[in-house]
């Protein structure tokens, strides 16, 4: 019985190494994601690997003698006895509760020590406001009075995203940050990181949001802090210019009301009817009756978006409490795109 | 058999030509001709049903059933478009004028009223509360009902026999198991590449465009599979229970129907969304998304909570059962396992089911009664609803498995001709899983925005699962040790749920522990792990049990070669499945999309993962044509064609109706294989004299 034993831990260890190797292979083991960007993905991707090495030799462990009974013990034509007859083992069935247990234990304090890790308040944040409504990303960055749909961090310097959601639930994802916080209309959730890989990246929405939630997605750009600063700078000078004229206003309005989470400026599909030449040409509505996109028109689709709908669309858009001044500037940027 | 076809070509009859009165009525109206519109979707599928009672087969069960279903539903509906008709006459200070029909003819509200009065009208027109009505009226029934219908027609009709219900729940299971597998198909087709294949934009089905379809078909295909497992698990503990306990039936024969019977009226509602606008929130169904949903999500809401009653009913009988009606010398300790894990489970779905039900209740009242409990401009919290949700839906999970890891249980002891190793430590590790797992809900939501501090404290109590669950794997690992193993059919998809099982649990620790599960979440990582411990915990010990009961239920054998096709076309496709999901989901893949990133580089992992779907669809199809074909054509066997020490298989098969004529006294240890001359049960002789006159 002894050789079965030494055969059978054998074997475990061979599936156990075979295991990690090929998950090693796929490049998994020692990180989640192709790329870590972030500090906090330091701690993380320890823990992964910690756990992946314990998943390889646990799978070894249980399907190793399992294998091997299969082969070694398996009954021979003929043979129709019972095996032998062993009811129990009342301490090796502690010790597989007892081992257990404490492991899973330490695994839990690692996790919550990891878990710290992660919410560790760095100095001096830079705090950016995030609103997520269907299906697209605001960045406000409030020290600087710009708002955009890219959202540019400084590397290696903490920030702190304070997230709102106008209707549903949303999930802010940047995979290779590797947290995923959801964002919860009504209050608004943190999401604290430091980025620390120059690069570009993109957060994709993790919570089901409706029909194109396939599509929210937005660059993330972590620059170098000179880029950065030329950037801010770039984004101030822009958004000065923006309040010089009313479609510079109704740019920004549309920016900071996600309105390009589902109609285009490009002609491109999505989930509302494209902006470009949508001015003073002719709209078909739902009921068969074709109207001009006028000034009227347009301040009605925006004021109560469910009064005229455009034929093969449905009404997912809810009525914003826009002033006539900023519906004004509104239709303003939209007769620019031509 | 012939009223089945007879009922499903008027369904068809009647589908069709109210399709196309729906689209004559619609242009008539509105002068446009539309195909696929909601108004014809929504005749074809009442005509269709109307036709299917009436011409098909007035005289079964579940055709009259569905007859009064429509009827009811469209009472239903009426009343409530009356009364809104009404009320703004009598006091139009109170009520102003209300929009009577919206684009399915009636309103939502009238819509939800009469799925509601359908679910009832179906349970008292199809007659299976016909005995309680009568006992209202004060006129005795009598105790056993012989059966009526011979064959099929056995099936489709009411029957009290445990035997003929656990059948009924298996094949009613096995029909959404197909419907939920065609959903998956066709949306595992449009992933196939990035970009939209054919759920385009300008597909307009049933009212949903491509990816609002997408949606609905996810969404559905998520809660038709737990529907489906919830009856297959019905299915088997109904059959095997009373013939394991040596019972005659279950303790309530008359609720067993009931709860059978309601979930037709449940799964009727619940498709029903797909043609009722849709939904597009998931499963999980959480707000606020599900309270801006089109019409469909309240039918869902309706058939979620009817089809709880089914499981509450169900599984207390099951524990009344257990307790009261055991056979003589049968201790707790020397019950089969299989009925420790149907306890373990019963008891969640008796205490859990509820709270789902209310979840789901409370969006359907914020929708039609305009209440605010999920609605923060109302003082309500969307994350309120998570936990509702949750502590129902995490300990289900082990409703789906705790039953099918029995089955695992009892099985290799007779596969490996060895005792199961740690019997104790086994049954009671089934009540640990069921007990830790209603203290782990808000893993689930870790990265929702609760109190982040809680997050720690379900991570310990979610990892302590783990303890009891490596109890079962060790003591089966044990058990195989030094036995004398085979590998028919239905050993090899118990050596395959070891193994997928495995594979699930041992993918949850990283979303356990919170740090690691921040990235995991949402993704298809997600997917693949509960799929594994799905398929591990329900879908390959069901396949399990259905190829080693099958001559118990029907006396003939499955075919061998065609099961072994199933097993080893499956297996490697649905591992290769799981792992690639999993992959992809670290990668970037987020769960519920219906199209992605052509960036994220991942559009060969998912034509893989397309190819093992399609692979897994073919071996459930050479499953269902041995299934029904060996019913009637497969190999005899008729006696004990396991070498199984357990009770049911010291009769022949196929198992009498009312079950052992004598009764069996407990002599020894269930799975005491290899001790000389032991005996788990022996049968009673009656006395030579005083029995003959009583049975």
């Amino acid at each position: 019985m002894r050789r079965h034993f030494v055969a059978a831990g054998i074997l475990v260890l061979v599936i156990a190494i075979l295991t990690y190797a090929v998950i090693n292979f796929s490049g998994l083991a020692t990180r989640m994601n192709p790329v870590a960007a972030s500090a906090q993905a330091t701690s993380i991707d320890a823990l992964w690997h910690f756990e992946i090495i314990v998943i390889s030799f646990l799978f070894g462990l249980i399907t190793g003698p399992i294998l091997y009974s299969l082969v070694v013990f398996r009954r021979r034509p003929g043979d129709m006895t019972d095996a032998v007859h062993i009811e129990g083992n009342s301490a090796l069935e502690i010790a597989w509760t007892v081992i257990p247990l404490v492991f899973v234990m330490f695994l839990a304090y690692w996790g919550a020590y990891s878990l710290g890790e992660t919410r560790r308040i760095g100095a001096n944040p830079l705090i950016i406001k995030v609103q997520a409504q269907q299906f697209d990303w605001s960045f406000i960055y409030p020290e600087y009075n710009i708002v955009t749909n890219e959202l540019h961090l400084p590397v290696d310097r903490q920030v702190v995203l304070q997230m709102e959601s106008k209707d549903v639930i949303h999930s802010f994802w940047v995979p290779e940050f590797r947290i995923k916080q959801d964002v919860v209309p009504g209050r608004i959730t943190e999401y604290r990181i430091t980025p620390s890989l120059i690069g570009a990246y993109k957060v994709r929405c993790a919570e089901l949001c409706g029909a194109h939630h396939a599509y929210m997605e937005r660059p993330v750009i972590v620059n170098s802090q000179a880029d950065y600063d030329a950037w801010i700078k770039e984004q101030v000078a822009l958004a000065e210019e923006m309040q010089k004229s009313p479609e510079g206003v109704g740019q920004r309005l549309v920016a900071e009301n996600g309105c390009l989470g589902c109609h285009t400026i490009d002609g491109s599909p999505k989930a509302a009817p494209t902006w470009l030449n949508l001015y003073g040409s002719n709209v078909t509505l739902a009921d068969g009756t074709v109207v001009i996109a006028d000034d009227a028109y347009l301040s009605r689709a925006i004021l109560e978006p469910a009064a005229d709908v455009v034929q093969s669309y449905q009404v997912l858009m809810q009525p914003y409490p826009f002033t006539d001044a900023q519906v004004a500037s509104i239709i303003a940027y939209i007769k620019t795109l031509k | 058999m012939k009223s089945f076809w007879r009922g499903l070509a008027s369904f068809l009859i009647g589908a069709v030509a109210g399709y196309a009165l729906g689209v004559i009525l619609e242009f008539v109206i509105t002068g446009k001709l539309t195909y696929g519109a909601p108004v014809a979707s929504a005749f074809a599928f009442f005509f269709g049903f109307t036709a299917l009672a009436y011409l098909g087969g007035r005289n079964s069960t579940i055709f009259r059933g569905l007859f009064w279903q429509v009827v009811g539903t469209f009472s239903g509906a009426a009343v409530m478009t009356l009364l809104r008709w009404i009320l703004p006459m009598v006091n139009p200070a109170k009520f102003g004028a209300m929009d009577l029909f919206g684009p399915f003819l009636f309103t939502e509200p009238a819509w939800v009223l009469g799925g509601f009065v359908g679910a009832l009208t179906f349970l008292a027109g199809s007659g299976v509360m016909d005995d309680w009505f009568k006992w209202m009226r004060g006129i005795d029934t009598p105790e056993h009902h012989e059966e009526r219908f011979t064959g099929f027609e056995k099936y489709i009709n009411a029957s009290l026999d445990h035997k003929v219900i656990g059948i009924q729940y298996t094949i009613l299971a096995l029909l959404l198991l197909c419907i939920g597998g065609i959903f998956a198909m066709i949306f595992r087709t449009e992933l196939v590449a990035s970009k939209l294949q054919f759920l385009t934009e300008d597909l307009n089905v049933f009212g949903q465009n491509g990816p609002q379809l997408y949606n609905t078909l996810m969404s559905l295909h998520g809660m038709v599979m737990i529907v489906s497992i919830l009856l297959g698990l019905a299915g088997m503990m109904n059959y095997l229970i009373p013939l394991m306990l040596g019972a005659q039936d279950m303790a309530f024969p008359r609720l067993n129907a009931f709860s059978f019977w309601i979930a037709v009226p449940a799964g009727a509602l619940l498709l029903s969304s797909l043609f009722l606008g849709g939904f597009d929130t998931g499963w999980t169904g959480y707000p606020p998304l599900s309270t801006r949903s089109p019409l469909g999500i309240q039918m869902f809401f309706l058939g979620v909570f009817v089809a709880g009653w089914s499981s509450i009913l169900g599984s207390l009988n099951i524990l009344v059962t257990v307790v009261r009606m055991r056979a003589k010398g049968m201790a707790a300790m020397k019950m089969p396992v299989f009925i420790w894990s149907s306890v373990a489970a019963s008891i969640i779905s008796l205490t859990a089911t509820q709270l789902i039900g209310l979840a789901f209740q409370l969006v359907l009242f914020q929708r039609l009664l305009g209440m605010g409990f999920y609605d923060p401009a109302k003082g309500g919290n969307p994350v309120l609803f998570q936990h509702l949700f949750w502590f129902y839906s995490h300990p289900v999970v082990y409703v789906f498995v705790l039953p099918g890891l029995g089955v695992i249980s009892e099985l290799l002891p007779v596969f490996v001709r060895k005792p199961l190793f740690g019997y104790r430590w086994v049954s009671m590790s089934s009540l640990g899983i069921a007990l830790v797992g209603f203290l782990v809900w808000a893993h689930h939501m870790f990265s929702s925005g609760m109190n982040e501090y809680l997050r720690v404290p379900f991570m310990y109590s979610t990892l302590l699962v783990a303890v009891p669950t490596g109890v079962k794997f060790f003591s089966w690992v044990a058990t195989i040790w030094q036995g004398k193993p085979i590998t028919p059919t239905a050993m090899l998809f118990v050596l395959g749920a070891i193994v997928v099982f495995l594979l699930g649990g041992l993918t949850g620790p990283p979303n356990a522990t919170v740090s690691t599960d921040l990235h995991l979440h949402d993704t298809y990582y997600i997917v693949g792990h509960f799929h594994d411990t799905i398929f591990g915990g329900f879908v390959f010990p069901f396949f399990a049990a259905l190829y080693y009961w099958f001559p118990k239920a029907t006396g003939r054998r499955m075919n061998e070669t065609l099961g072994k096709i199933h097993f080893w076309l499956m297996t490697p496709s649905f591992f290769v499945l799981t792992v690639g999901m999993m992959y992809a989901g670290m990668l970037g893949m987020r769960r519920r999309i219906v199209d992605y990133d052509p960036a994220l580089g991942l559009d060969s992992t998912h034509l893989v993962l397309t190819i093992s779907g399609y692979l897994i669809a073919i071996s459930i199809a050479v499953f269902l044509w041995n299934f029904f074909y060996s019913i009637k054509h497969g190999e005899k066997a008729e006696g004990n064609v396991w070498n199984s020490r357990s009770p049911e298989w010291q009769v022949p098969s196929p198992m009498p109706t009312h079950n052992y004529d004598r009764p069996f006294e407990v002599v020894g240890e269930p799975y005491d294989y290899g001790l000389e001359g032991s005996k788990y049960v022996q049968f009673i002789e009656p006395a030579p004299n005083s029995a003959a006159g009583k049975h």
